[in-house]
């Protein structure tokens, strides 16, 4: 689906990350992993068509992705931003449904189906009677949700998601897991996410990409990846690894 | 779009109202039936001659210089996402004003000073578009500040013009520099202008929706947020100099009346771009009205009108509990 061949990312005076290569495909759930500032939002943003990458190529489908109008893109990718700029002032519905431009067919307004697909996803994320609410009277975690039922609403076939998990509470967290990888395994779409907490890949994902500070990537299946090794070689500390039935997991050794 | 309806129908009605208004006050008396009739079934008279030749254009001139300046803030204030934005912030009514003022001093009538009010206002803005657009850097931070710093010259140089200029002169460059639509002319280019712009607003509202929230955000539900910045300053630059060229300096109308519809409720713009028109036109037919006939024969610059008239109002609309 989506396939980065040796792309370079670097911002102004540093490179992030170099050479990288893998391929999304159709039912996998990637993780993005590394320490603060190794590039996870600025590799997100290079492969939603958001933001440079120096050297390689990122295929979607077969085709770069500055061809092609931006529309049609956003009906293949859907990119959650890590932050917005500025605060919505309408309802939460409203908000939704900006999900729905890439598909919309008029310029006078939503057709029923943006409306039913808006409505949806709002019930998909738990905020079905949130939608006559005013945005700004949203708590933080609540407004996460809205935001990924506005993705939800936009309905790409590639999620790339930077920290889907913000600001969530543990019961969310595993209700926003759960949900795309229902999506992954039974519609066959791709997820990509940036994730911090080490709780919930070895669980979830099918695949990790670990970025690490010298510029280095190690990209593949999660259960490869995945170890208390690698972990404590990228967050650069001592971890604690718990097994629990099938379970993996890691929490620093402090 | 059902939940404003009742709004959009008074404003609608306010709309109507405010230009039956213009219609009918002034300082020779025409009755509210005669007004009906002249509009409906036009007989040649003084009545009418008044009417169509006086009262009309100087209405329509003013309802359309409101609904450009509103128009303008409200695309302003998404392109720069900044509340305080309003449509002089690029430096338009500076350039302007130091065109009609340069031709006021030279003597120039009317025609020559609006053409030198336009010359002023196509230099701000080629000025700030050639600053701020270069080599695709959009940085909204740049244009605000370019056109921030370019009215605080401008200001300065139409102060020195004012120190200068013969004592007669200062009255007449005061009143433009206010606002006065006094010397409007002609208004109907300005009305094709505002349906045109208003309706490519609308076409484009969901566009306008998402960039409100950022330029990756509207980038990445596909809207090709080079162009449609472009777009915003170019429409807001060409609403702004028309409404200067109309009514001079008014201000208070584009910071304000975006706001005030905000405030009613309104947050999209398929209807916040609409009813921003219409109440801003409204809001400055009835300011000019007044300024024609409170202190009649004498008329005030509804520069002061549109303050005097629109300070209480929004602070009202401010302190009303949600």
């Amino acid at each position: 689906m989506l396939s980065c061949d040796a792309i370079t990312l670097s911002v102004p005076g540093r490179v992030l990350c170099r050479d990288m290569t893998f391929s999304i495909e159709p039912g996998q759930l990637w993780a993005i992993l590394g320490a603060n500032g190794s590039g996870k939002t600025t590799l997100i943003h290079a492969l939603g068509g958001l933001g440079p990458y120096d050297r390689g190529t990122v295929l979607l489908n077969g085709a770069t992705l500055a061809s092609g109008d931006s529309r049609r893109r956003a009906r293949e990718i859907g990119v959650l931003l890590q932050q917005e700029d500025a605060v919505f002032w309408g309802s939460v519905l409203d908000y939704v449904l900006l999900g729905r431009f890439p598909h919309a067919q008029s310029w006078l307004g939503w057709s029923s189906e943006d409306e039913q697909a808006a409505r949806a996803a709002l019930a998909e994320v738990g905020l079905a009677e949130f939608a006559p609410r005013r945005y700004t009277t949203l708590s933080g975690g609540e407004r996460q949700r809205a935001r990924i039922a506005q993705i939800l609403a936009q309905a790409p076939r590639l999620f790339l998601l930077d920290e889907p998990l913000q600001h969530l509470d543990l019961r969310h967290q595993g209700a926003v897991l759960t949900l795309f990888r229902r999506l992954a395994r039974d519609q066959g779409r791709a997820v990509m996410m940036v994730l911090h907490d080490t709780l919930w890949p070895g669980r979830f994902c099918t695949h990790a990409l670990l970025i690490h500070d010298d510029g280095t990537v190690r990209a593949g299946a999660a259960s490869e990846v995945l170890n208390r090794g690698s972990l404590e070689q990228l967050y650069g500390c001592r971890l604690q690894e718990f097994v629990q039935g099938a379970g993996r997991y890691f929490l620093p050794d402090v | 779009m059902s939940r404003s309806l009742p709004l959009i129908l008074a404003l609608l009605a306010a709309a109507a109202a405010s230009l039956f208004a213009a219609l009918l006050f002034g300082t020779f008396p025409i009755a509210p039936l005669q007004v009906l009739d002249s509009v409906f079934f036009p007989v040649p008279g003084v009545v009418h001659d008044v009417i169509w030749q006086l009262r009309a254009p100087r209405a329509l001139a003013a309802f359309a210089c409101g609904g450009l300046l509103a128009l303008s803030g409200t695309l302003l204030q998404v392109l720069l996402r900044n509340p305080l934005a309003d449509p002089y912030i690029l430096g338009v009514s500076g350039g302007a004003s130091l065109g009609a003022l340069a031709a006021l001093t030279l003597g120039a009538g009317a025609a020559m000073m609006n053409a030198a009010a336009l010359a002023g206002a196509l230099a701000a803005i080629v000025v700030v578009f050639g600053l701020s657009f270069r080599r695709g850097d959009r940085n909204v931070y740049r244009i605000l500040l370019t056109g921030v710093v370019l009215s605080t010259g401008l200001s300065a140089l139409i102060s020195l013009m004012l120190v200068i200029a013969p004592q007669a002169q200062v009255q007449g460059m005061l009143f433009w520099l206010m606002g006065d639509l006094s010397y409007a002319g002609d208004p109907s280019w300005a009305c094709l202008v505002l349906v045109g712009l208003t309706a490519l607003g609308i076409a484009h509202s969901t566009r306008l929706d998402l960039l409100g929230l950022g330029e990756l955000k509207a980038q990445s539900l596909g809207v090709g947020a080079a162009q449609l910045q472009l777009g915003i300053f170019l429409s807001a630059a060409l609403a702004t100099v028309a409404a200067v060229v109309l009514g001079g300096a008014i201000g208070f109308v584009g910071l304000l009346i975006p706001h005030a519809v905000r405030l009613l409720g309104v947050a999209n713009h398929r209807q916040l771009l609409p009813l921003a028109v219409l109440l801003g036109g409204t809001f400055l037919t009835v300011a000019d009205t007044l300024a024609r006939t409170v202190l009649a024969p004498q008329q005030l610059p509804v520069g002061v009108l549109t303050a005097l008239l629109g300070v209480p109002g929004m602070l009202m609309l401010l302190g009303r509990r949600r």
